[in-house]
């Protein structure tokens, strides 16, 4: 085999899966952010060290959120102090709390039980311990 | 003919002088000292994480927080650069043919810009964590540690512009006429894309500096968003010098592999042409991908997009490297020295790292990986798999060179082992950990979580493994660089052969070459 064909064949491969993995990437995460129409909203404020929630109805909870298996839900993310990340690891819900700005993260919980909540961004002295738990009821 | 043992000198010799050798061998014990000193910190992380809820070692949150930061301060700023730089000064006046760098006073200042810079953050023990975004940084970060850390960093981004200009002039200024720039050795094409990088990339950082120093003084608001600011913009400003700055520390341990995969495999590099093409494409490449740092911060799709295609176009020039490398060894008599392991390894691990970093810029993923222990493994594997490798094979390599005097092999052999096995279940095993779920840069973790806790004491049995590899490491310096055997300086890895430069160093015209 000639000196750059073997190259370029290398070349030609790594390029093909790198397409896949964009192309790929570029339709699922188009489909990820296809919020609902009927998605109901829950404000979750993120400030050190502990996450509060907001229902659409005005019910408010702090650390622990209870939500309804079968339903959509569209998170409003504020931040009060320092930059956050709100997680829920299990339903791959992710994302950073940023004072002044107000972000979104949506997910349709399918299966009932209690998830950690977490946050994956560093804020300081008790980081390691903001945690929350998502408790999804089996109730319709 | 070798500098440090055919004329012992005092030390103070070495220390205040500026020609190229001296300020190369101290940039690269001063990084050696503080890969030491950050990995001291990198085992008591990882100590403490054996055990979840016990206090185990570090007694509170504040002190692993400062812990952390300061170990990865010192593995980029203090071991990363300064080892590049000190094996760049050392060889790459060698390598264009030229009697020192361009600025010998201008260099020796920009090296004691490093100790200087280093005592400030080992001083302050900052918490804010080596990226120290804003507004933590700025409203809630306890000084005086933030401020020390803010003028250390500010004095080593100094301290880096000002190298990168006198390789950048000693490259393309003060080269022989007689030797084209595309004949120039590729180690010495590294240094020159990373200066050219620096010079770029540098900047953005120095200001954000700058701004977080004002924001902290209370005198300005750029990054704190209740006066009017945006922590965005610090993230745009970071991330812009330092996903470019992963560029500056990989390529000169590409550019190391470069030295030592031809000349062990006792073959011509497969093409230097591909070589200088790939370097120039991951220089330029290197500034298009800053985004993917911040996809989780409510990046708009359309942007996510961008900078997805912007990481992922790296790759291929990354591969051209491996590919180079495998063609060079393919049917080669190669010999198995500790330089010709490591840099193997080295190969091996930026291979996988690299796979690892495709997932993460695919951006439903990223969303599973980011801020996890994933991102920890997938960075550590790029910062001791790659760049560690190929600096530690490359001191193996000057070790005859430099002292005069043989490593013992097989200690180094102990070493190589254990550094490989240790990185692999270290780094490995966090990659687990964070599809586990577990968030970077935290203290404690819950106990009842039986996967974390086996995963996270895998890892640890495996950080002290890799501690192990790099007490024989020590031991290798400090006894076999006074008490080895001398080595054979015409050949000391017999490989058959003439060898060309690091010995002949202290020639002033360098006709060695």
């Amino acid at each position: 085999m000639g000196h750059d064909t073997a190259e370029w064949v290398f070349v030609g491969i790594v390029i093909a899966i790198l397409l896949y993995v964009g192309v790929d990437s570029w339709v699922v995460q188009k489909e990820v952010e296809e919020v609902p129409a009927d998605a109901e909203t829950i404000k979750v404020t993120g400030q050190q060290w502990f996450w509060s929630f907001e229902h659409q109805d005005g019910t408010k909870e702090i650390s622990t959120l209870h939500l309804k298996k079968g339903h959509a839900y569209n998170f409003e993310i504020y931040g009060k102090d320092v930059m956050h990340s709100f997680n829920i690891p299990d339903w791959v819900v992710f994302e950073d709390v940023v004072p002044g700005h107000v972000n979104h993260a949506w997910f349709a919980p399918d299966q009932a039980g209690t998830y950690p909540i977490q946050c994956r961004e560093y804020c300081g002295l008790l980081h390691y311990n903001m945690r929350g738990s998502l408790i999804v009821e089996d109730t319709p | 003919m070798v500098l440090e043992l055919k004329k012992p000198r005092p030390i103070w010799q070495i220390m205040f002088s500026t020609h190229h050798t001296d300020v190369g061998l101290l940039y690269t014990v001063t990084g050696l000292s503080f890969l030491f000193m950050a990995g001291v910190l990198a085992m008591m992380i990882r100590t403490h994480l054996f055990f979840p809820g016990q206090n185990f070692l570090i007694s509170d949150s504040v002190t692993f927080n400062r812990i952390f930061t300061v170990h990865g301060l010192t593995m980029l700023f203090l071991f990363a650069l300064p080892v590049a730089n000190g094996i760049g000064n050392y060889l790459v006046p060698i390598m264009v043919r030229y009697k020192d760098m361009a600025y010998p006073k201008l260099n020796a200042i920009a090296f004691w810009m490093n100790p200087i810079g280093g005592a400030l953050l080992w001083l302050g023990f900052s918490d804010t964590s080596w990226v120290s975004y804003a507004p933590y940084s700025v409203i809630r970060a306890p000084g005086p540690a933030a401020d020390m850390m803010i003028f250390g960093l500010k004095i080593l981004g100094i301290s880096s512009i000002l190298s990168s200009i006198n390789f950048i002039v000693t490259i393309l200024k003060c080269k022989h006429p007689d030797l084209p720039l595309r004949k120039v050795p590729l180690f010495a094409w590294s240094m020159l894309t990373v200066s050219l990088m620096t010079l770029v990339a540098m900047p953005s950082y120095a200001a954000a500096l700058i701004m977080l120093l004002t924001d902290r003084l209370g005198v300005s608001g750029f990054f704190n968003p209740t006066a009017g600011g945006d922590p965005i913009a610090y993230l745009h400003l970071f991330w812009f010098t330092f996903h470019p700055e992963v560029y500056i520390f990989l390529l000169p341990a590409i550019g190391m592999m470069y030295e030592i995969i031809p000349r062990f495999s006792r073959k011509p590099l497969y093409s230097t042409g591909s070589g200088v093409f790939a370097f120039v494409m991951l220089g330029l490449i290197g500034f298009a991908s800053w985004g993917h740092h911040m996809y989780s911060t409510g990046m708009d799709f359309t942007t996510k997009v961008v900078f997805m295609i912007g990481t992922l176009a790296a790759v291929p020039a990354s591969g051209m490297h491996v590919f180079n490398f495998l063609a060079t060894m393919w049917g080669a008599r190669i010999r198995f020295a500790a330089p010709m392991k490591f840099a193997v390894g080295g190969i091996a691990l930026f291979f996988s790292a690299g796979a690892g970093g495709v997932l993460n810029s695919a951006m439903p993923l990223d969303f599973i990986s980011h801020g996890t222990y994933w991102v920890v493994g997938h960075m550590h594997l790029f910062l001791t798999g790659t760049i560690a490798f190929g600096f530690v094979g490359m001191v193996y390599y000057m070790f005859p060179f430099i002292t005069g005097r043989m490593y013992n092999e097989k200690l180094a052999n102990i070493h190589f082992v254990m550094m490989l096995w240790g990185t692999v279940q270290v780094f490995f095993t966090q990659h687990l950990l964070g599809l586990e779920g577990m968030a970077r840069r935290i203290y404690d973790y819950p106990p009842e979580y039986a996967s974390w806790v086996q995963l996270n004491q895998i890892a640890t049995v495996g950080a002290w493994i890799l501690g192990g590899g790099f007490v024989a490491f020590l031991i290798n310096l400090l006894y076999y660089s006074s008490k080895g055997k001398e080595a054979n300086m015409d050949d000391p890895f017999g490989l058959g052969g003439k060898y060309y430069y690091p010995h002949t160093a202290k020639n002033p015209h360098h006709v060695g070459y």
